[in-house]
């Protein structure tokens, strides 16, 4: 028989007798370990780095040709295919001397988080996925490229336009941290609500365009046993964050989005936020099914391609992302959320298209300069383009698409763009700045959603929150003006 | 001279193990502390030392208290539940059967079970809650919503409702953990010598009266380190909550863990300082309450 009591006890002493030991002499030598000890720049003097353009169109930041590439791709949804099948070969064209180490990963900040702290990050970074690392962070410690000379180099494909000039303009509003371009918006993806084109010929249904029609719809379609509305309670609830932010929006105008982006005080007790909460609630109450709650976004999805749910809130990459289970009478299609009152400041049709999938040039790495030069390869026609044709979603660039056989959902965001007009829905630029506090809206959403607190207190929750970001100091903030 | 060979063999063998365990367990630890004292977000090179200010802001986190709340049901629930349990099977397993010849023996088929309860303990957690999250779903695919369904009952929202969340993930917990307290405690009575079982059936104790009072304060310091263990998987839970629920604590922050806020505290929002306070003060609480139970539940032991 043992004595465990005994033993725990006496081990207990032991270690912590141990600790003391180690503590003493070691200490110095610990402290090395996480966080590189003292002795390095503060923080405030630590401004990123820009780096000097040259004269020369066809390497204008005077790339050394001989010099390795490191590039990180998230090897998510998009997978690595495009990078290494498509613009590693374009670089390797120009500057045949070139090595490039290629790594993908799901694991972004796991990996290159110690090598940040370290000095020693790859050039090119597509900071994206779950474990994706926090830029506003990175860009406090200069480990960003200045990106302002990238967008003033001239274009890959024509030297007289700049590159800023081939890109869809939303993609320099969305490169600022703390008023630098440092980051590069590389995708293109339309949100709003996602529905089954052919189930609709078939029922002979129309897009609702007004909340008594999709009110209407969704009393028909609970007849034959169909969801109206679902969103995923289970690791995809945002998608019903953002649903409900653009709703507002829609209701009220940009200016809602905007005022919670810049913690404008009460922002979220604003009308247009408590009439999109209400709405929706509303619909999840009469129309909704609450097994929802507890589902992920697969699940979700698999029930909508099962024509079990009617609409849901997500973005254009949906098709590329349940390709392989859609089925021969399932055909994607986006509809604009319906006009909530008589009186929305945005008109039927505003559907949101945002900017996404983030790249940045390590600043401190070894080739910085080869850094830029590769996302200018990126934004080249025929980067774009190949990025399109692996991934089936829309880039940045101009007119790169043209002549792709694009999948229908894309066929079908782009017609709703041109219907939209100037009627864009922005994005909500708070899930990256404040990330915490996206977090929290949307745990409440769910809170709400499921009928456990009123729009009223939803509203008040999400604004106390946001109170007190607005108060931390050590939280960087953020301003946008359009 | 004598003395400094003696000693100096044995720090020969230890040198290894101690300067690894320093490296990669004592030094982490002692980090924790350092970091806790600090603002880092995870890339300063120096970060500035703040003093005692992220534990203070502990003390006004509503959602670190709630984790706090639910480590307390966890803690009053998990090893009571467990070990009652794990103590009922092996004592089914072993000694159920009643005497037999040259000793006790357990109930018909006893071998086959001592099996079955082991598995649940060979599955990875990650594999138990994909598992769990298949038998919990709340529509008709559900493993046990999809038979409620079928009899006519409303379906369930396992984990989706505030009220039963935490009881459903505490039952994953349980039935995990059962088959290896049943496996400890079993070792634990084949220790108790047999004549002490058949001199209480000679006396005509029955198994009731067996398990009571001979098993049960016979087996108490197998119990006590089960206790412990289990204690301290209650402060516990990141993988599996993980699985089931989500990092956001899912439903309204009825299964908050600590160690998933300080893994989202850290990871997401880079507050490594602060995720570190919290990381020193699950360290004390876990400390706490092996030192408490050691203490509270010692006593004379019966030397056979």
């Amino acid at each position: 028989m043992t004595h465990p009591g005994e033993i725990t006890r006496r081990q207990l002493l032991r270690r912590i007798g141990l600790t003391a030991f180690v503590a003493g002499p070691g200490a110095g030598l610990l402290s090395a370990c996480a966080t590189a000890g003292g002795g390095g720049t503060p923080s405030s003097a630590a401004p990123a780095t820009t780096l000097a353009a040259s004269a020369d169109p066809k390497n204008p930041f005077g790339v050394d040709p001989n010099k390795p590439l490191e590039v990180t791709i998230f090897s998510g949804g998009y997978t690595d295919a495009y990078a290494k099948e498509i613009h590693e070969p374009l670089y390797k064209k120009a500057f045949p001397g070139a090595t490039i180490k290629h790594n993908a990963t799901q694991q972004i900040g796991i990996q290159l988080r110690p090598r940040f702290v370290s000095g020693d990050a790859p050039d090119v970074i597509n900071n994206s996925g779950p474990e994706s690392m926090d830029l506003v962070a990175l860009a406090g410690q200069g480990h960003l490229a200045d990106l302002t000379v990238l967008f003033d180099a001239p274009s890959y494909d024509d030297p007289s336009k700049k590159v800023r000039d081939t890109v869809t303009p939303a993609v320099i509003t969305n490169a600022k941290i703390d008023g630098k371009d440092l980051v590069l918006n590389y995708t293109v993806s339309h949100r709003a609500l996602w529905y089954n084109a052919r189930l609709f010929e078939q029922k002979g249904w129309t897009v609702p365009k007004t909340w008594a029609e999709f009110t209407a719809l969704g009393e028909q379609a609970k007849k034959e046993g169909i969801v109206l509305f679902a969103y995923p309670g289970q690791v995809g609830p945002y998608y019903q964050t953002w649903n409900m932010l653009y709703t507002a929006a829609k209701i009220g105008g940009n200016q809602v989005i905007i005022d919670i982006d810049n913690l404008v005080d009460n922002a979220w007790l604003a009308d247009p936020v408590k009439k999109a909460v209400a709405a929706w609630v509303d619909i999840q109450a009469k129309y909704g099914d609450k097994a929802y709650f507890g589902l992920d976004h697969t699940q979700t999805q698999v029930k909508q391609l099962q024509n079990k749910v009617l609409f849901y809130p997500t973005g254009s990459w949906i098709e590329n992302e349940m390709v392989k289970d859609i089925p021969d009478d399932f055909e994607y299609a986006i509809a604009p959320i319906p006009d909530v009152t008589p009186s929305d400041v945005m008109p039927y049709g505003a559907i949101q298209v945002g900017v996404g999938e983030n790249f940045v040039v390590g600043a401190k790495g070894k080739n910085p300069q080869g850094g830029l030069e590769y996302l200018r390869i990126m934004l080249s026609k025929e980067g774009a383009k190949g990025f399109t044709q692996k991934t089936q979603n829309l880039t940045v660039v101009n007119g790169a698409a043209e002549g792709v056989d694009l999948p229908a959902a894309l066929r079908s965001a782009a017609k709703a763009q041109d219907a939209a007009g100037q009627n864009i829905i922005t994005d909500a630029r708070f899930e990256g700045w404040y990330k915490e506090l996206f977090d929290y809206a949307t745990e409440q959403m769910n809170v709400v959603m499921a009928g456990r607190s009123t729009p009223e207190e939803f509203c008040v929750n999400v604004q106390k929150k946001a109170d007190e970001i607005k108060k931390d100091s050590k939280v960087s903030k953020q301003t946008r003006s359009e | 001279m004598e003395r400094l060979r003696k000693y100096g063999f044995i720090a020969g063998f230890l040198i290894v193990p101690v300067v690894l365990y320093s490296v990669f367990v004592i030094s982490p630890y002692i980090q924790a502390f350092q970091i806790s004292l600090t603002d880092w977000d995870g890339y300063a090179a120096s970060p500035a030392y703040v003093g005692l200010e992220n534990f203070a802001k502990l003390f006004d986190d509503d959602a670190f208290w709630q984790a706090l709340r639910n480590h307390g049901i966890l803690l009053l629930v998990l090893p009571l539940a467990t070990i009652v349990i794990a103590l009922f099977f092996s004592f089914l397993i072993n000694l159920g059967g009643g005497s037999h010849g040259a000793g006790m023996r357990g109930i018909w088929g006893s071998k086959f079970y001592r099996v079955v309860f082991f598995f649940p303990q060979v599955l990875a957690v990650a594999v138990v809650g994909v598992l769990f999250r298949a038998i919990y779903r709340p529509d008709e695919y559900g493993v046990v919503n999809g038979v409620l369904i079928k009899l006519g009952f409303d379906p369930v929202g396992w984990l989706v409702e505030p009220s039963i969340a935490l009881w459903a993930v505490i039952a994953v917990m349980v039935w995990q953990a059962v088959g290896f307290y049943v496996v400890l405690f079993s070792a634990g009575m084949a220790a108790i010598p047999k004549d002490y079982f058949e001199a209480a059936a000679l006396d005509g104790a029955g198994r009731f009266r067996l398990f009571f009072s001979i098993t049960l304060p016979l087996l108490r310091d197998t119990v006590q380190v089960g206790w412990v263990y289990l204690g301290i998987a209650a402060f516990d839970g990141f993988a599996l909550i993980q699985v089931l629920t989500g990092d956001k604590g899912e439903p309204d922050g009825t299964t908050h863990v600590l160690p998933v806020q300080i893994w989202k505290t850290a990871f997401n929002y880079s507050e490594y300082g602060y995720a570190s306070a919290m990381g020193v003060a699950l360290f004390f609480l876990t400390v706490t309450f092996a030192v408490l139970t050691l203490r509270t539940t010692r006593r004379e032991r019966i030397e056979f």
